[in-house]
């Protein structure tokens, strides 16, 4: 059963199996084009793979929106080492819930997503690293796995032509960080999920200090029909430098919160209006994170805009990982700010300082904050703070966690001072002090 | 240590997954698979553990102490784990992990008396258009309200 109805509006290439009867099953996804993307695939060079997935214009859909035919690409074409193909199933930005279901309801569209991009870079085993929450996923992916190894669409000599591809789940064990390419790596060595320097980066030097090609599950997932319509059918459904489609998670105050996969560039008041039913008792808008918590708020006003990477990188924010979070107008932004910080500062590895010690200040700052007890001078202080952990940081996270913290301060500076000498939260019924 | 025969299926499945000489691999994996069995993870479990992946017992404790996961003590029978985070905070949450805790009489990482239940306030569950969403042990509710969750835990405290 689907998690939430789908609306009008969708365009279904990633969800296309949806609903259907057994859509997990091998049978269902054979019955429906299933592995003509690798079939196609089987019969190209591996330039020719890679050129199609660059000609889609599929940008990662994990967060950052790196081009995935770019990222192939790098991974070395005569190392003599193993190379690999690892799926980040770690999905854990808060606002993100997609990844979930593509392997509920495809798994084999994963699978064959990384068979193909094992053939393009020479690879011959991949791993799902899945987060530890996600169980029967895991169990899932198992038996998809199980499934298509019988049905010899995984092992030696896939379908006669001489290429061996095996897959392998691996989960995780409660940690956003691992969600990082770096962390995860090293999760899946069996270490502490601390990240990597970089350079190098994964696709020379990744899990087993081997190639690897590393993605997001959606990514993988949109790679079987590039290969099986063309990437350039692909690129058309969205924007110019924004291919396809994607699912967006509609979260929070909406009428109709759920994943629906719309044409990348789609209009942001749009989705919440007319896919989302508008927001929740006739209330106001007052902001939304537009890709995940680690994406910069943006205020009511601001929303008018595309859903591509680029649109929002103009806007100051980012496309980030599709999670799209509504605040009415009834909304404490200082304690949504808090609330995220506390989960910043609970996450953070503690590798580098200014993420390990900038994220416990920022939450204490910001609990008091909304606790009634904040100054004056605390409000440029959170903005100072944040803006000293920007770039200095092995990974992103010290970014991810700062950047929110920056736009809510500038953004929304007087809902801060409305707390401001002791007063209540505007936006507690009760208006009483906030105990923190 | 003797594990359950579908533990150590489970557990073959992770170390066949390991490339030869990359059983430190399957590290994470067998500990959260282990503890499910054994409760928490025991001074015997890491002995087990690191004798299996050849491993010192430190390596097998400082991965220990990184994952949220994994714990020292046994959870309740049922882990209520209830997501605050900011898509379910918007929609009732906190509340609803308020109502769990005073309903059971026990707070964050508690467990019950008779240890039927334990609540833990969990980030992100990746169930963030059907929140407030919560876990107990593995199994997802969504659109959760104080008075579903008053359902289940009755559902859950039958005797079966």
């Amino acid at each position: 059963m689907l998690y939430n109805e789908p609306s009008p509006l969708e365009v279904k290439v990633l969800t296309r199996r949806f609903g259907l009867p057994n859509s997990a099953s091998l049978d269902t996804y054979l019955a429906t084009q299933g592995f003509e993307g690798f079939r196609k695939a089987l019969a190209m060079t591996r330039d020719g793979i890679i050129d199609e997935v660059k000609k889609s214009n599929l940008r990662g859909r994990g967060g950052a929106g790196f081009p995935a035919g770019l990222k192939w690409g790098f991974v070395p074409r005569n190392s003599p080492k193993p190379k690999y193909v690892v799926a980040n199933a770690d999905e854990g930005e808060p606002g993100t819930c997609k990844d979930r279901l593509l392997m509920e309801f495809d798994p084999h569209s994963l699978i064959e997503g990384m068979l193909i991009a094992g053939l393009a870079v020479g690879a011959k085993a991949g791993y799902i690293y899945i987060r530890g929450e996600y169980r029967y996923l895991i169990e899932l992916m198992d038996r998809a796995i199980d499934e298509a190894r019988a049905g010899g669409w995984l092992g030696r000599n896939i379908l006669g032509g001489g290429f061996d591809f095996d897959l392998y789940t691996h989960s995780g064990a409660g940690s956003y960080e691992c969600g990082e390419e770096s962390a995860l790596l090293e999760s899946l060595e069996g270490k502490r999920g601390v990240p990597r320097i970089r350079p190098p980066f994964p696709a020379v030097s990744g899990v087993f200090q081997c190639p690897t090609v590393l993605n997001n599950v959606e990514t993988f997932c949109a790679v079987p029909a590039i290969l099986r319509d063309g990437g350039a059918a692909f690129a058309d459904l969205g924007t110019p430098k924004n291919g396809g489609t994607r699912l967006f998670c509609l979260s929070g105050h909406v009428n109709r919160p759920g994943v629906y996969e719309l044409p990348m560039g789609f209009n942001l008041l749009r989705m919440i209006n007319e896919v989302g039913g508008g927001v929740r008792g006739g209330r106001k808008l007052k902001a939304v994170i537009p890709g995940g918590s680690s994406c910069p708020v943006l205020k009511a006003e601001e929303c008018d805009l595309p859903m591509d990477f680029d649109s929002l990188a103009k806007a100051g924010s980012m496309l980030g990982s599709g999670g799209v979070v509504v605040m009415d107008e009834t909304t404490c932004m200082v304690k949504a700010a808090a609330r995220i910080m506390r989960f910043y500062a609970h996450e953070s590895c503690g590798f580098c300082t200014p993420c390990r010690e900038g994220t416990a200040w920022l939450r204490k700052l910001l609990d008091r904050f909304h606790g009634g007890r904040g100054t004056p001078t605390d409000i440029a202080l959170i903005g100072d703070l944040a803006r000293s952990m920007l770039g200095r940081t092995f990974c992103p996270f010290g970014d991810a966690a700062a950047m929110p913290a920056i736009s809510f301060v500038e953004k929304f500076r007087h809902e801060f001072e409305a707390h401001l000498n002791g007063r209540p939260c505007p936006f507690e019924p009760t208006g009483q002090l906030v105990e923190v | 240590m003797t594990f359950s025969p579908e533990l150590e299926a489970r557990l073959g499945r992770v170390i066949a997954s390991c490339p030869p000489g990359r059983a430190r691999s399957a590290l994470v994996p067998m500990l959260l698979y282990a503890q499910d069995e054994v409760g928490a993870i025991t001074p015997e479990l890491v002995a087990e553990v690191s004798r299996r992946l050849n491993l010192s017992p430190l390596q097998v404790e400082e991965v220990v102490s990184y994952y949220s996961m994994l714990r020292r003590k046994p959870a309740g029978k049922h882990h209520i784990q209830i997501c605050t985070n900011i898509s379910c905070m918007l929609v009732g949450g906190t509340e609803l992990f308020d109502h769990a805790c005073r309903r059971l009489g026990i707070g964050n990482q508690e467990a019950t008396p008779d240890g039927q239940f334990s609540i833990e306030e969990v980030e992100c569950l990746g169930a963030c258009s059907w929140g407030p969403a919560l876990q107990v042990n593995y199994d997802y509710h969504h659109d959760m309200t104080p008075e579903k969750l008053d359902r289940l835990i009755e559902e859950l405290e039958k005797p079966r």
